[in-house]
């Protein structure tokens, strides 16, 4: 079959909507569908925001009296699956792989941007259908990771709706994955070479690997699981001579590559970040590749570690516990990287370099703790503890969502043209690092000290604890008013940034900010070294 | 340059120092109340030295970095054309991999130390499931061996609470009474959902699965009066699901069993 159209050509001017409502239309655009992804999953971050606020203030007594036992764990449970599924992974993914992939590897757009399009619609309703599940008969309330026999007796309707929304999450994440494969390894502009990619694409690249590899495993196991609740098999239901730990191998293969697809991608991002705000070329390239790849393998083999205390032999544990540990090699050599690419340079202290700066300082601690978690009699005491949670939220929101931060303030003037204001910047990076550490420190010593996770009640003895980790929370929630005026006052007001406001060198710069729909006016430049910083190609700009 | 390599060495000393000294002086743990506690406590001393050691010397970096880098008002053009350096890559491969290696064996050393790779076994001489498949759980030490005292209890968990079957006596307790210094071994099933048995004095914990049943010994060493918590959401009442251990002089304890025993008439 022929196809006479060039697909491109539709989506641009005639057919498409123009301004704001591009944003609100099936959109072929790449950069388009970047923008729908963030702004999507900033919204439903407002909405996980606000289920923490509820826990936080529920934990803020001893007593369960802020909201009924069955409510607070539907909030905890909705809270996970929004932040991870929709705020998390769409957003480190989806919003910046699909703004910048087709820049970096010098493309008009996604290989597939039809499926690039399903797979962001595809967010708002499953999104929409999780959060409404709570006016049905009580959203799920079995905990992110819906172990059965727990989800199997929980209410029916909120688990199912559950299953439905999280299988089409990962859909999409499937769909997202595929595309950036094909992107990185196919659509690459003639004469540019795997070596000579922006890091984010090796990041990228990586992450889509583990996402192929491992959500269909997910899948599989919720449509079981989903069996299970309507139709009454007994693949995990024990009633009916199930095995409830081997869902958990199941649903681990998937979740723990899972906290790859949400850290890899901002590994990827700090690596362009870095550089462009310190002058200075990134550190070790080559070895920042192989340590990416290397995390991916590591990755895939590492899942039961989530369950050192459930139905493991001891042979298994140690085995998991070794390979675990390694993944800190590969990841220590990025945190070194980055460090030593700081040192030497003329760094600027704006926003988007104190969230990355404020990341390496998280995301270490967060790692030692995870180094100490993989011990296995380490993990014993502290599994399914406060410990864990502190240690998680500092890898996802002290890793991650800083990362999130970070870009937003680096890649704003690429996508409006408007720079966003470094003092409410710095405040927001302020109130955040602080509200952050005050909110999960502490929860290191609950755990430590005997306070599980999951709980709406606690021993009157921690109280205090808890009480300074609420205020920490507090300060968080407030931490978002200073951006959120930041973007709508930048938006209409903001400084005019002009086409590369950093210097930098990698491809999307090298373009008008904000970008025309095919990217470049003329053919796509040719970018071999992208952290090129100290040498004639930075000298000319 | 000597002198560059003076200040680096000076600083280097006082993170150990420090982290030393916080590692040496300052306790995030719960009381010790099993033979196990030391145990963990002494990992997790070392992890904690460790883990201060390179993050706080991340973070001076980091920071370092920042204000010694930082790009003055009059300054234009880029840092220096520094794209790696093969060595000290290679350098900070090899020593994490030593650190990690070495933290593996220790703590395998531990986990042996606390009987984690013994086989499971459960000898219940009164129960005829004696061939019965047990999927996981914690052993104890060897150089504990005390048969003629061995403890054994059966526990049923369920929504939300904990009972304590006592074969020997054949009764059924909410509260776990043991003698202090001596082994007690637990063969422990779910009825419903998936609860776990925590006691975080005892630094102990190990999930109670439906259709899987699990073994968690030890032996505690101090009396007095420890939570039993359940640490894995198990349902609207999941953090009320808590009982309490006593561990008592074994004198007090046989009065306790003596008192609930039932005979073996009731058979």
């Amino acid at each position: 079959m022929t196809i006479s159209i060039d697909p491109q050509k539709t989506n641009n001017e005639s057919l498409q909507p123009k301004g704001w409502l591009r944003y609100f239309s099936f959109s072929l655009d790449h950069k388009v569908i970047g923008i729908q992804y963030l702004v999507c999953g900033f919204l439903f971050y407002l909405i996980g925001g606000t289920l923490a606020s509820a826990i936080r203030i529920e934990l803020a007594s001893p007593m369960s009296d802020f909201m009924p036992r069955d409510v607070y764990n539907q909030v905890l449970t909705l809270h996970g699956t929004i932040m991870i599924f929709l705020w998390i992974v769409p957003v480190v993914n989806g919003a910046f792989g699909n703004y910048l992939i087709p820049f970096y590897v010098g493309a008009r757009d996604m290989a597939f941007p039809r499926l690039n399009a399903v797979a962001f619609w595809l967010i708002p309703p499953s999104g929409l259908m999780l959060v409404a599940s709570y006016f049905v008969e009580g959203a799920a309330q079995a905990g992110w990771t819906a172990y059965p026999p727990l989800s199997i007796t929980t209410p029916q309707s909120g688990q199912i709706i559950w299953i439905l929304s999280v299988l089409l999450l990962g859909g999409s994440s499937i769909f997202g994955g595929i595309n950036f494969i094909a992107t990185i390894i196919k659509l690459r502009r003639p004469g540019l070479k795997l070596m000579q990619l922006p890091m984010y694409c090796w990041a990228m690249l990586g992450t889509s690997l583990l996402v192929v590899l491992s959500t269909p495993v997910l899948a599989g196991t919720l449509i079981l699981l989903s069996f299970d609740i309507i139709a009454n098999t007994g693949f995990f239901n024990p009633v009916l001579g199930g095995n409830v730990v081997v869902y958990q191998h199941l649903f681990w293969f998937y979740s723990h590559p899972a906290v790859y697809i949400m850290v890899l991608p901002a590994f990827g991002l700090v690596s362009e970040i870095l550089p462009v705000h310190a002058r200075k070329p990134l550190f070790g390239y080559t070895t920042m590749v192989f340590s990416i790849m290397g995390i991916v393998v590591l990755g895939l083999v590492v899942w039961a570690h989530h369950m050192f205390t459930s139905g493991t032999p001891p042979w298994m544990r140690l085995f998991f516990t070794i390979a675990t540990a390694f993944i800190a090699v590969p990841t220590g050599i990025k945190f070194f990287n980055w460090v030593a690419t700081l040192w030497g340079g003329k760094i600027s202290i704006n926003s988007a370099m104190l969230f990355s700066c404020g990341f390496i300082i998280n995301f270490v601690f967060g790692g030692i703790t995870g180094v100490a978690l993989a011990q296995v009699p380490f993990d014993i005491h502290v599994h399914d503890t406060y410990f864990v949670v502190a240690h998680f939220h500092y890898i996802v929101y002290g890793g991650t969502v800083f990362i999130i931060f970070s870009s937003i303030y680096h890649w704003f003037p690429k996508v409006t043209g408007k720079m966003l204001n470094e003092k409410l910047g710095i405040l927001h990076f302020i109130i955040t690092f602080i509200g952050f550490n005050l909110c999960f420190a502490p929860q290191h010593w609950l755990g430590l000290n005997g306070m599980p996770r999951r709980v709406a009640e606690y021993d009157p003895q921690f109280q205090f604890v808890n009480q300074i980790s609420s205020l920490g929370a507090l300060l968080m929630a407030i931490s978002t008013i200073p951006f959120l005026i930041n973007v709508f006052l930048s938006v209409r007001n903001g400084k005019n940034a002009g086409d590369n406001p950093w210097n930098a060198l990698t491809p999307e710069w090298l373009t008008s900010s904000p970008p025309p729909v095919e990217n470049w006016e003329g053919e796509a430049p040719l970018v071999e070294e992208p952290y090129g910083f100290g040498k004639e190609i930075s000298e000319q700009k | 340059m000597l002198n560059k390599n003076f200040y680096l060495i000076l600083i280097i000393s006082l993170v150990f120092a420090i982290s030393f000294w916080i590692g040496f002086n300052v306790n995030l743990l719960p009381a010790e109340a099993s033979i196990n506690a030391p145990i963990y406590d002494e990992l997790f001393k070392i992890l904690f030295i460790i883990g201060l050691i390179i993050f706080i010397g991340m973070t001076i970096a980091v920071i370092y970095s920042l204000f010694k880098f930082r790009k003055r008002n009059d300054q234009i053009g880029d840092g220096i054309a520094l794209e790696g350096n093969l060595s000290l890559e290679i350098v900070w491969t090899i020593i994490p991999s030593i650190i990690v290696l070495l933290i593996g064996l220790y703590s395998y050393n531990i986990y042996d130390r606390m009987g984690g790779m013994k086989e499971l076994n459960h000898n219940h001489e009164m129960m005829s499931s004696n061939t019965e498949k047990i999927w996981a759980g914690i052993s104890q030490t060897s150089d504990n061996e005390i048969a003629i005292n061995n403890l054994s209890i059966e526990v049923s968990a369920m929504q939300f609470a904990f009972l304590f079957n006592y074969p020997k006596g054949n009764f059924i307790s909410g509260e776990l009474h043991v003698p202090v210094d001596q082994k007690v071994s637990m063969k422990m099933e779910s009825k419903d959902v998936i609860h776990a048995f925590w006691v975080p004095e005892f630094r102990i914990k190990q999930d109670i699965i439906p259709g899987q049943p699990t073994i968690l010994n030890f032996t505690p060493t101090k009396v007095g009066k420890y939570p039993i918590i359940c640490a894995e959401l198990c349902g609207p009442y999941h953090g009320g699901m808590r009982a309490s251990i006593i561990v008592e002089e074994e004198s007090d304890y046989n009065e306790w069993f003596n008192k609930n025993k039932k005979s073996e008439v009731n058979l």
